[in-house]
């Protein structure tokens, strides 16, 4: 618990993180959208991006919410309206349910769970179901070619993301996201603390092809095939305007900040800086201010992340999906078992 | 006659119909897709029809006509002049080089040929009006792969050609210039020096394309090998351009016909491509638009003085006859059949688009490919619905 | 039939000897290989060919072109030889209004028939091409299909179709390419009336300038761009 002045009944507690959870999810989901979808992606195209809404445009946001929060709720006539209406939150659900496990600081975290990343793992597939589900409620042939799409993509890129993340808790020893932040930040390499050990030196396969996944898991280019914008209009989001496009937006935004503060924790040491600068030994020797400074610097290391999924989205041509699923298939699945395999005996033998 | 409703509900009921029939014919299981006429891909409102057997087409069959404008209808309403003004509008991207076929074509019917000067110039801008057209090709190439970046900086490196073109001309998209004898207005002061420097950004642009397009792994991995047309079938559906040389034919109208333009006064290759599929298109395309840099500043250090028009009466009535004149156009092979009855216009103008061969070829180049090479495979034929649909 | 060149190469001769002397071939290959289906010809010295064949030769002209190496398809469409009775919808409306010509000419290589097809088709190897004409009896209104022949006609014949309403015989799927299903009449028939002009005389009437007389030579002083702004 943490140390303050006052004493915060349970109520008070959770309603706490209900607020903490809503700012993880929603602010990287904002900075991200202005940051780099706006802004970066103009930049990198010889454009502004937007420059009216508030200085810079930075209210861009704030503006494109509104925008969509007063237009008419739609719903094809054919499609089925209740699985229809729910497909976004599904998807939103699963970043909501990821972002439970993560550490923010020595003490500033939702819940610490022992299993913490095979739960993130298992959970971000809920969204698999949501988008299937908006895929096929839409009653429109773009939107069913896309979710079958999604289906046959999501699926596939999970295993890597998974076999991926193996190599890191065989490391670590553990899959409690806050002992594989203490391990990474405590450890040292050849005997030098200096940095700690994030994992992203010994497990830099395992980052590539982590990295990879969550581009996929995405559907992000070059793995946008399920929305492929010169083909299918939007995929299985075509027939959603108003609110629940907002949502899918959303999600997609949040899905992407939180992937890359998993991915921060895993293999960029998470929210710390190593231990040996201020000679902490245990995360119980870690001071209170650490609560305050992790979740900036979590945001730091997810933005560095985000930046490069994002720059790879502009920048590549999309996979046709039989060669993004031999991708998968022949080409990440061995490596990542491979990257296993590998880290298990060096594990064993140092 | 019927209302207009009425109409509707019967063009909805045929269409229909139509598919019925196809469908008790074909008697396939699957789905059938629309692409289009609104659609991203699409360069404008083309319909295609594809029965797919899970991402497979089984069928494929455009529907174009939802531009058609009825131009060889219109053209005999007309006086040679003002055919000029309508005919920019057919490749609107490009929009100089439709003009040149029908002037050429009406100075041959009146046996008149247009000062060097202005030949020369018209050449350049019909050069002028490939670039345009090819580097928005280049562009938007990215783009229906999934390459968002790429068609910005074709965009804005196009609008150099553009400001060119309508600093000479007037115009950026219908420049409306040439006349028979010759153009309408001499260059304007600088117009050279600025070209010069034009056509080293462009012959950067195509390096960067080059770079970030052809060179990316993926963008190769999508266009090798798919949509194979091998010569002899190219050349039954009568495709030209870039379609026809990417499949290993040696055939460009610049070079291999003799007419009163002056690409033979510049030295430049034609490229060709064996294999047929649709890198090779675009690859020959990519080319080409170097070539034709290279065309204009060979041609800007030739221009010679002299008169911009030859003598020709101020109201135009061109004797009796028939004439041909196609030209190697950014689309392809354009030509214009001129009948004249010694009027103040046309008795009749059959246009030959290149895009309507180049698109007819679609049914039997789609069979059996997957969606996404539908996407690959159109925007290697590269068409614009007004040369489908005049 | 237009006279061959010289085989002198002097100055104010054009240089018309390999070109025409290679159309002088195709046109002897064609009459060998079909006969009398080719009915007439004409060479623009330097310039182009045209062969008018019989109707019921049109399919054996574009095979035996093809086998003598016109592999290229340009295209397919038809010609109406009668003129307008529409007029340009032009003239001024307090002239009197003047008899429309109906006499039916037809252009080069003659016919006998309102409606004739032609066709373009091109040697890629020896640069040359050549238009092909046929005339469209009243009785039956159709030709020969080329799809056996030129897979790329099936379009070509489908828009002829619509337009004039010339049938072809063997072409598999003879509909509409342009216009809708349930379009009656053929567009591009003369006496298909342009119902914009119809409706709306044409705003540039009162432009319309007294015929000069029939001098090819302008006036000196004229400058030449005034024949552009003259008839836009």
């Amino acid at each position: 618990m943490i140390q303050l002045a006052i004493e915060i009944p349970y109520w008070g507690q959770s309603l706490l993180r209900v607020l903490g959870g809503l700012v993880a999810v929603l602010l990287p989901a904002g900075t991200i959208v202005y940051l780099f979808l706006f802004k970066m992606m103009s930049f990198m195209q010889s454009r502004l991006g937007p420059m009216e809404a508030g200085p810079y445009g930075s209210l861009q946001l704030v503006a494109e919410v509104g925008k969509w929060m007063q237009k008419e709720d739609l719903a094809p006539e054919a499609a089925d309206k209740s699985i229809f209406k729910i497909a976004p939150l599904v998807v939103l659900l699963s970043t909501f349910l990821l972002v439970v496990v993560i550490p923010f600081g020595p003490d500033a975290l939702f819940t610490n769970f022992a299993v913490g990343i095979f739960y993130g793992l298992a959970v971000a597939s809920v969204s698999v179901l949501g988008i299937l589900i908006a895929g096929w409620a839409s009653a429109n042939k773009y939107s069913l070619l896309g979710g079958l799409r999604a289906a046959g993509q999501l699926i596939a890129y999970e295993l890597p993301m998974v076999l991926a993340t193996l190599g890191v808790v065989i490391q670590a020893g553990s899959m409690n996201l806050q002992d594989i932040t203490v391990a990474q930040n405590t450890g040292e390499i050849f005997g030098w603390g200096g940095i700690g050990n994030p994992y992203i030196f010994t497990q830099f396969i395992g980052f590539l092809i982590f990295m990879i996944a969550v581009q996929a898991e995405l559907t992000q280019a070059p793995f946008d095939m399920p929305i492929a914008e010169s083909e299918l209009v939007s995929g299985y989001m075509t027939e959603y305007s108003g609110f629940r496009f907002l949502i899918f937006f959303i999600a997609e935004f949040a899905t992407a900040g939180v992937f890359a503060l998993i991915a921060s924790v895993l293999f960029l040491g998470g929210w710390g800086i190593p231990f040996d600068w201020f000679g902490w030994t245990t995360i119980d020797s870690v001071d209170n201010w650490m609560n305050v400074a992790g979740p900036l610097i979590m945001f730091t290391k997810m933005l560095v992340l985000t930046f490069i999924i994002m720059w790879v989205r502009f920048s590549f041509p999309r996979f046709r999906e039989d060669q993004l699923q031999t991708f998968a298939w022949k080409v990440l699945i061995p490596l990542a078992l491979a990257n296993t395999a590998i880290t298990a005996i060096l594990k064993v033998t140092f | 006659m019927t209302t207009l409703s009425d109409r509707q509900q019967l063009s909805y009921i045929a269409s229909q119909a139509a598919d019925a029939r196809l469908n008790v014919e074909l008697e396939t299981e699957g789905m059938t897709l629309n692409i289009g006429p609104q659609h991203p891909a699409t360069h404008g409102t083309l319909r295609i029809i594809c029965r797919l057997d899970g991402e497979q087409v089984v069928w494929a069959e455009p529907s174009a006509g939802y531009m058609h404008r009825g131009y060889e209808k219109l053209t005999e309403v007309r006086t040679f002049p003002q055919v000029t003004s309508l005919v920019n509008r057919i490749d609107w991207l490009g929009s100089f080089a439709n003009e040149v076929p029908f002037i050429l074509a009406a100075e041959k019917l009146m046996d008149i040929e247009a000062p060097p000067r202005a030949q020369v110039i018209r050449t350049i801008l019909f050069e002028l009006s490939r670039i345009a057209n090819v580097s928005l090709f280049l562009g938007d190439l990215g783009v229906q792969m999934g390459a968002i970046t790429p068609v910005f900086l074709a965009f804005r490196d196009r609008e150099y050609v553009l400001n060119l073109i309508e600093s000479a001309t007037g115009g950026r998209f219908h420049p409306n210039f040439d006349r028979i004898g010759g153009l309408k207005d001499d260059l304007p002061k600088g117009w050279i020096d600025e070209t010069r420097q034009v056509m080293v950004k462009l012959r950067e642009f195509c390096d960067i394309i080059e770079d970030l397009l052809f060179g990316n792994e993926i963008f190769q991995s999508r266009m090798r090998g798919i949509g194979i047309i091998p010569a002899d079938v190219a050349k039954d559906y009568g495709l030209s351009g870039a379609n026809l040389r990417a499949s290993g034919v040696d055939y460009d109208l610049r070079r291999d016909q003799d007419i009163a333009m002056s690409w033979d006064k510049a030295d430049w290759t034609v490229w060709t491509h064996p294999d047929g599929d649709s890198w090779a298109r675009c690859w020959v395309r990519l080319q080409e638009t170097r070539e034709s840099c290279k065309i204009v500043e060979q041609l800007l250090d030739q221009i010679p003085a002299g008169p911009i028009m030859t003598k020709v009466p101020r109201i135009i009535k061109v004797p009796e006859g028939e004439a041909w004149v196609s030209t190697e156009n950014p689309l392809g092979e354009m030509g214009y059949y001129v009948v004249s009855k010694g009027d103040l216009g046309p008795f009749r103008v059959k246009i030959r688009s290149a895009s309507f061969n180049n698109i007819s070829i679609v049914p039997w180049a789609l069979k059996g490919v997957y969606v996404p090479d539908i996407i690959t495979i159109l925007a290697s034929l590269y068409f614009i619905l007004g040369d489908i649909d005049r | 039939m237009a006279p061959l060149s010289d085989a002198t190469d002097t100055d104010d001769q054009p240089q018309a000897l390999p070109g025409d002397g290679l159309r002088e071939g195709i046109i002897d290959d064609l009459r060998r290989r079909i006969g009398d289906g080719v009915v007439d010809t004409h060479i623009t010295p330097n310039d182009d060919l045209w062969i008018r064949v019989q109707t019921g030769a049109w399919r054996q002209a574009a095979e035996a072109l093809k086998a003598a190496g016109f592999t290229h398809f340009g295209f397919i469409s038809g010609l109406d030889w009668l003129p307008s009775p529409y007029g340009k919808g032009e003239e001024d409306p307090t002239a009197e209004p003047q008899e429309p010509d109906t006499e039916i000419r037809q252009g080069v290589t003659g016919g006998d028939t309102r409606f004739q097809v032609f066709a373009r088709l091109v040697d890629l190897d020896r640069h040359v091409g050549v238009t092909i004409k046929a005339d469209v009896p009243d009785e039956p209104f159709a030709v020969d299909s080329w799809t056996s022949v030129f897979a790329g006609a099936n379009w070509h014949e489908r828009e002829c179709h619509e337009m004039f309403g010339i049938g072809f015989n063997g072409h598999p799927d003879l509909r509409n390419m342009y216009l809708p299903t349930d379009f009656e009449g053929y567009p591009l028939r003369k006496d298909f009336p342009l119902l914009s002009r119809m409706i709306k005389p044409w705003p540039g009437i009162v432009d319309v300038e007294p015929m000069p007389a029939q001098d090819e030579e302008p006036p000196a002083a004229e400058p030449a761009t005034a024949a552009s702004e003259d008839a836009s």
